[in-house]
């Protein structure tokens, strides 16, 4: 009776927890992600300050001001991503799964860059630079994986030069 | 303190070049935001507290670098760059650094 009692106690722990994590993960992240890449379409069709990693200013503008701007986020993949992935490094090849928890994390840093930009009223952000770092977050069954992406740049207010001069 | 990640200050001529400055903080993650983090791992998406708590030591980081900057008698710091990385399980270091220039402003470039 109690040697049962312990097996089936083992069972949920070691299968069935896994199993329902993995489900739940599969579903709810599937909604959370497809939801996810709606709003980032959105809010990038709207449109903002342009974004480029050169350093000068485009032709035949000048510039009015410049502020130092800052887009980050975390961004964790769940728990079906992390199984999936895990039993991909087997056979090795393409984490897909993992690439578009990048994406999605890369997307909303850049968003957030311009959305922060825009507010301080400019048009360009120069010399805009993406970096990633792993957050590595260990628990029992393994590391989860979740990256921090932050996007930043030098966002600057321009006016066309013949109106300067003038 | 003005901020430029571009070897140039947009508007403003260097005159002078002070050097490296850096500042940096190291953070850990507290319990609550924890428990939530750990729920976010099982359907996904972004973490809001991390990045809460990630945005904030930034910021002192940067501060910090402009505190020092401000002690050699700098008005600007130029080609800032961040980084973070994961000194251990747990616990965060922010770290960003530039140089310090003293600068004016550009006759006319206004």
């Amino acid at each position: 009776m109690i040697a049962g009692a312990a097996g089936t106690g083992h069972f949920l722990v070691n299968v069935a927890v896994p199993l329902v994590l993995v489900a739940l993960g599969f579903v709810a992240g599937r909604i959370i992600e497809r939801r996810h890449f709606r709003s980032l379409s959105l809010r990038e069709a709207r449109g903002g300050p342009v974004l480029t990693n050169l350093k000068n200013l485009p032709e035949g503008r000048t510039l009015v001001s410049s502020r130092f701007c800052i887009g980050s986020v975390v961004i964790a993949s769940d728990y079906f991503k992390f199984f999936g992935a895990k039993l991909k490094t087997l056979v090795g090849g393409r984490l897909r799964t993992l690439e578009t928890m990048m994406e999605r994390g890369r997307r909303e840093a850049l968003l957030r860059l311009r959305d922060q930009a825009a507010r301080t009223g400019a048009d360009v952000v120069l010399a805009v630079r993406l970096e990633t770092s792993m957050i590595m977050r260990s628990e029992r069954g393994g590391t989860y994986p979740a990256a921090e992406v932050i996007a930043y740049g030098t966002a600057v207010k321009t006016a066309a030069a013949a109106e300067a001069d003038g | 303190m003005l901020l430029s990640n571009t070897e140039q200050m947009p508007g403003y001529r260097i005159v002078q070049h002070l050097g490296l400055v850096s500042g940096n903080t190291i953070r850990a993650k507290h319990f609550g935001r924890d428990i939530m983090a750990s729920l976010k791992n099982i359907v996904g998406g972004e973490i809001k507290g991390y990045t809460e708590l990630l945005t904030e030591a930034r910021n002192q980081a940067i501060e910090r670098m402009c505190h020092s900057a401000e002690q050699l008698g700098a008005n600007a710091v130029i080609n800032v760059r961040l980084s973070t990385s994961a000194v251990m399980s747990g616990a965060a270091e922010l770290f960003a650094y530039g140089t310090a220039v003293v600068t004016e402003p550009l006759e006319g470039g206004q």
